[in-house]
C-alpha cells in the first residue's frame, strides 16, 4: 500500500454537465406532410423550448455562473470543467445571449475547461461511428468557436462507456475519458484516483464518485436525509477523512445549480462555501479533468465490457433503450441515416439529428411510468407513449420530406 | 326515452343511434319525445325536448379521465363525491324517478343497461310499458367473458321486467336469449341505420396530408376507428397487421380513438416491430373522423362481439369497404362484407393481405356494399318501433280499464 508523500495534492475535480434538447411539439399525424416544425412549440405550452431555456437561465445559468465567476475570480486554485451540448449552445445563442456571454466570461477565467461531446448529445455511438465522429467534430468546432478552447478530454452523452469507447477516444487523441464510478466495475476500487482503461495505453479514465456527487445533485434537499442541511464544512470534513484519495471526481448536471435543487434549498451558499472550506486544508485544490490526469499516475487499469452509464439504480442503458418503443423509435431513425445524409439538405439532416437526441427516448421510459418519479420530472409530456407518437409522427414526416426529394423510402 | 349520451357529447355509436332513430321517429305523426340524459349540455336540438336528469342538489358533474371513469359531482352547498359507472347509473335512476312524478308519458324507452334501473323506476311509478333498447350486453362489451356481475344482474332483472326488448341485431338478440333466457318471442330485432342526409360529405382535401402522400407513392392504409376496449379486438388486428406487413410493407394501419387498451396497443406494436406502420391518433371528431375512412382503403371491424357496428357504414358512406368479424350485427344489413372471424389472426392477416394487393376486390366490394347502404333507412327503423309502441300502449290501455271494471 502506498502512502501519498508529504505535501501531495489532493483535488476536488468538481464536473458539470450542461444541456438542453430540443423537446417535440405535440405534433400530430395531421401535421406530417404538413408542417415540419417538430421543435416549435407554442410559447405557453409545456414543450416549449424557448420559455423552458429561459426559465433554467433565471433560475440556473445566470444566478450560477455569477457566483462561479466571483469565485474563480477570488480563488486561483478554484477550478471547474464543463461539458456544453451544441444544442443548448443555440439554444442559448437564441433565447438568452446573456446566459451564453456568462458562461464564456467564467471560460475566459483560464480555470474552466470545456470537456468533448457529441453535438447533439446522442447515442450515436452505439449505431453509427461515422455519424457520431461527425457530432464530435461539430461540438468541437462549436466550442473552439465561440470559447476558443480545443477539448482534451471527452465524455459520452449519459456518461455512456465501454472499452470500445475508451479505445475510439484514445485513438482520436483524447488524454482522458469520464465514466461512471459504478461499484460492479469498479469492485474494490476506490473512484478517487486517476485509471486506465483495459486495451488502451496513453488515455487515462477519471470515474465519478457517485455518493459524493449524489449527495449534492441529489440529496441535497432531501429533508429527510439524515445528513440534511448539507453544509460546505461537513461535505468537505468527509472528503478530509480519505486519507489516500487523490482526485474527488464530482460529476453532475449543471441544473442542479438552481433548477433541480432551488436556490430555497441553499445550494448556491454550499456552492459559495464549497472553496475556502476545502482549501482551508493544506495541500488540497481543486483541478480540471485535465490537470488531474496530468498529475496523478494511473492506479490500475479498469475493464468495462457491457456499457455503464450514469442514470438510475442499473446504470445502463435501459432508461433510454430499454423498452421496444425506445427501440423501434430509435432504429427507426437511424435506418434514415444514408438516404438523409445524402440529401445534402442541411435543414433535413439537422431537424434529424436533433431527433437523436438522447432525452426523447429518456420520455419514452415506461420503467417508472407509474411512479411517477425522477423521469416524469423531467419529461414535458403526460406519458411515454405520448412522447412515442410525437417522435414517430416527426419520423413519419421525415420520410415524407425523403420522398419529396424523390428518396425512396 | 332514456339515454346515456347524445352528440356530440357521445363516446361512441350509442349516441349516434340514439339521435339518429329519435329524429325518424318524430318524423312520425303523433311522436313526442323526451330525452333524458344523465348531464347538462346544449345538443342544439329542436325536434325533441332534452332533459338533464341530475340529482337534486347538484350543480355540476366533472368528468375525470375518459367517459367510463369516474365523475365528481359537485353540489350546490359544496360538497362533492365521486362516482364510478355504477354509482352513476343509480344517481341516474334517482333523478329520472324524481323527474317523472311531474310527467305525463305514455311509453318508456330506455337504452342500454345504464338506464334500465331509470326505466324499471319510471315504469313502476307510472305503470306504462317499458322497452329496453339493447345496443350491447354485458357480455359484448367484455370481449369474450363473463363482464362485471352488478351488470349483468341489472340486466337480467330489466330483462324480465321489460314490456319488450328491441335487439340491434340477431346476433344481439340470440344472446339476450342464451344470457339470460328470455323467451325470443319477447325479443324484437331493429337494425339500426344511418340518416346519410346527416352525414357531412368528404371535401377535396384530405387531412392525412402525409398518407396521401403514401398511397400516391403505392401504399395502402387500413382504418380501424372505435373505442379501444376488450370488446373490440384490437389485439388480434395488430397481430394480424404484423403478418400484413411482412408480406405488403408498404400498408399503413390508422387507428383512430382511445380508450383504456391504447397505451397497451401502442407498447404491442412496438414489440411487434412494426410502429412504423402503425399510426395512432387518439379520439377524432369532425373532419379529422370522416376522413379516417376517407383515407381507407379497407375498413377493418374485428370485433370480439359487436351487438351492431354503426362504423361500418359510416365507413361505406366515406368509401371504404369493410372486413368485419363474423360476431358482428351489422352484417345482417350489409351483406357485401369481408367476414373472419374475431379470433383467427392467420385469416385477418389473409383477407387484408388480399384486399391491400388487388383493387379490383375493394373496389368491387365497396360498390355493392354502398348499393346495399342506400337502401338502408331508420324509417323502416321507426315504424317498426311505433307498431310496438301502440301495441303496448293498448294492451296497457286494455289492461287499466279491466282494471278498473273490476
Amino acid at each position: 500500500m502506498t502512502t501519498p508523500a508529504a505535501g501531495a495534492k489532493k483535488a476536488i475535480v468538481l464536473y458539470l454537465h450542461v444541456h438542453q434538447p430540443y423537446r417535440i411539439r405535440h405534433y400530430t399525424i395531421f401535421d406530417a406532410g404538413q408542417n415540419h416544425d417538430y421543435f416549435d412549440a407554442a410559447y405557453d405550452s409545456r414543450e416549449s423550448n424557448e420559455r423552458i431555456l429561459q426559465k433554467v437561465a433565471e433560475s440556473s445559468y445566470l444566478p450560477t455562473n455569477a457566483r462561479l465567476l466571483e469565485l474563480l475570480n477570488k480563488n486561483p486554485q478554484f477550478k471547474v470543467s464543463m461539458s456544453i451540448t451544441g444544442t443548448v449552445l443555440e439554444q442559448l445563442e437564441k433565447w438568452s445571449p446573456a446566459a451564453l456571454q456568462s458562461f464564456k466570461d467564467i471560460v475566459a477565467t483560464g480555470q474552466v475547461e470545456i470537456v468533448a461531446e457529441t453535438y447533439h448529445h446522442s447515442l450515436a455511438f452505439f449505431y453509427s461511428r461515422a455519424e457520431f465522429e461527425m457530432q464530435v467534430r461539430m461540438h468541437r468546432e462549436k466550442v473552439q468557436q465561440l470559447f476558443g478552447q480545443t477539448p482534451q478530454v471527452f465524455r459520452n452523452t449519459e456518461l455512456a462507456y465501454n472499452n470500445d469507447l475508451a479505445y475510439w477516444a484514445d485513438k482520436a487523441g483524447y488524454k482522458g475519458i469520464l465514466a461512471e464510478g459504478w461499484d460492479k466495475v469498479l469492485d474494490w476500487r476506490s473512484p478517487n484516483f486517476v485509471y486506465r482503461p483495459t486495451y488502451t495505453n496513453n488515455i487515462r479514465l477519471l470515474m465519478k464518485n457517485y455518493r459524493l456527487s449524489d449527495d449534492i445533485a441529489f440529496r441535497f434537499g432531501n429533508q429527510d436525509w439524515e445528513q440534511w442541511p448539507l453544509t460546505a464544512d461537513k461535505f468537505t470534513s468527509w472528503l478530509n477523512a480519505e486519507p489516500e484519495a487523490t482526485n474527488f471526481n464530482l460529476f453532475m448536471d449543471y441544473e442542479t445549480f438552481g433548477e433541480h435543487q432551488w436556490d430555497e434549498s441553499g445550494i448556491f451558499k454550499f456552492l459559495e462555501y464549497l472553496p475556502q472550506e476545502w482549501l482551508r486544508t493544506p495541500g488540497n485544490t481543486f483541478m480540471t479533468v485535465s490537470e488531474a490526469i496530468d498529475s496523478f499516475d494511473a492506479r490500475d487499469e479498469i475493464n468495462v465490457p457491457d456499457t455503464i452509464t450514469w442514470a438510475d439504480t442499473e446504470r445502463d442503458l435501459s432508461a433510454w433503450l430499454g423498452n421496444a418503443m425506445q427501440q423501434e423509435s430509435i432504429h427507426a431513425l437511424y435506418s434514415l441515416q444514408g438516404r438523409i445524409i445524402a440529401t445534402n439538405d442541411l435543414a433535413l439532416i439537422e431537424d434529424w439529428r436533433r431527433l437523436q437526441t438522447s432525452d426523447h427516448f429518456y420520455y419514452m421510459c415506461t420503467k417508472w411510468f407509474n411512479d411517477g418519479d425522477i423521469h416524469a420530472y423531467f419529461s414535458p409530456y403526460a406519458t411515454p407513449y405520448e412522447a412515442f407518437i410525437n417522435f414517430m409522427n416527426s419520423y413519419h414526416d421525415l420520410t415524407f420530406r425523403l420522398r419529396e426529394q424523390g428518396v425512396t423510402v | 326515452m332514456l339515454g346515456w349520451e347524445l352528440p356530440p357529447y357521445n363516446s361512441g355509436g350509442l349516441g349516434v343511434a340514439c339521435y339518429q332513430l329519435c329524429k325518424a321517429l318524430t318524423k312520425k305523426s303523433d311522436v313526442d319525445i323526451e330525452f333524458m340524459l344523465p348531464y347538462e349540455a346544449d345538443h342544439q336540438i329542436d325536434f325533441m325536448k332534452v332533459t338533464a336528469a341530475l340529482p337534486q342538489g347538484v350543480e355540476t358533474i366533472i368528468e375525470a379521465g375518459g367517459v367510463y371513469d369516474s365523475h365528481k359531482y359537485v353540489y350546490q352547498d359544496g360538497h362533492e363525491e365521486w362516482h364510478d359507472i355504477v354509482g352513476q347509473q343509480q344517481m341516474f335512476e334517482r333523478s329520472v324517478g324524481r323527474l317523472v312524478e311531474s310527467r305525463e308519458f305514455d311509453i318508456i324507452h330506455a337504452h342500454d343497461w345504464l338506464t334500465f334501473r331509470a326505466g324499471l323506476r319510471a315504469k313502476a311509478h307510472s305503470g306504462c310499458p317499458l322497452i329496453l333498447h339493447v345496443h350491447s350486453i354485458e357480455r359484448d362489451r367484455a370481449g369474450g367473458g363473463d363482464g362485471n356481475p352488478l351488470v349483468r344482474e341489472i340486466e337480467a332483472l330489466a330483462f324480465l321486467m321489460a314490456d319488450h326488448i328491441v335487439a340491434v341485431s340477431a346476433h344481439t338478440k340470440r344472446m339476450i336469449m342464451q344470457d339470460y333466457d328470455i323467451p325470443g318471442d319477447k325479443i324484437e330485432v331493429v337494425h339500426n341505420s344511418i340518416d346519410r342526409d346527416l352525414m357531412i360529405p368528404l371535401d377535396d382535401h384530405n387531412v392525412y396530408h402525409y398518407l396521401e402522400s403514401l398511397k400516391a407513392d403505392g401504399w395502402r392504409v387500413v382504418t380501424n376507428v372505435g373505442r379501444m376496449t376488450v370488446q373490440k379486438g384490437l389485439f388480434n388486428l395488430l397481430h394480424a397487421a404484423c403478418e400484413v406487413i411482412y408480406r405488403q410493407p408498404k400498408t399503413i394501419f390508422l387507428l383512430v380513438g382511445s380508450g383504456e387498451q391504447y397505451h397497451e396497443l401502442i407498447a404491442l406494436s412496438a414489440e411487434l416491430g412494426i410502429s412504423k406502420n402503425v399510426v395512432f391518433t387518439g379520439f377524432q371528431r369532425g373532419k379529422n373522423w370522416r376522413d379516417s375512412f376517407g383515407i381507407a382503403d379497407l375498413f377493418v371491424m374485428p370485433s370480439i362481439s359487436e351487438p351492431y357496428g354503426l362504423t361500418v357504414l359510416e365507413a361505406i358512406e366515406y368509401g371504404a369497404p369493410a372486413l368485419i368479424s363474423k360476431q358482428s350485427g351489422v352484417g345482417e344489413a350489409i351483406r357485401n362484407c369481408l367476414r373472419v372471424d374475431s379470433w383467427d389472426v392467420a385469416d385477418m392477416a389473409n383477407q387484408i393481405t388480399a384486399a391491400v394487393r388487388d383493387r379490383s376486390l375493394t373496389e368491387e366490394l365497396h360498390h355493392n356494399a354502398f348499393q346495399e347502404l342506400k337502401q338502408l333507412s331508420w324509417n323502416d327503423a321507426a315504424d317498426k318501433l311505433i307498431h310496438l309502441y301502440n301495441h303496448h300502449t293498448a294492451t296497457a290501455a286494455s289492461r287499466r280499464l279491466a282494471g278498473a271494471a273490476a
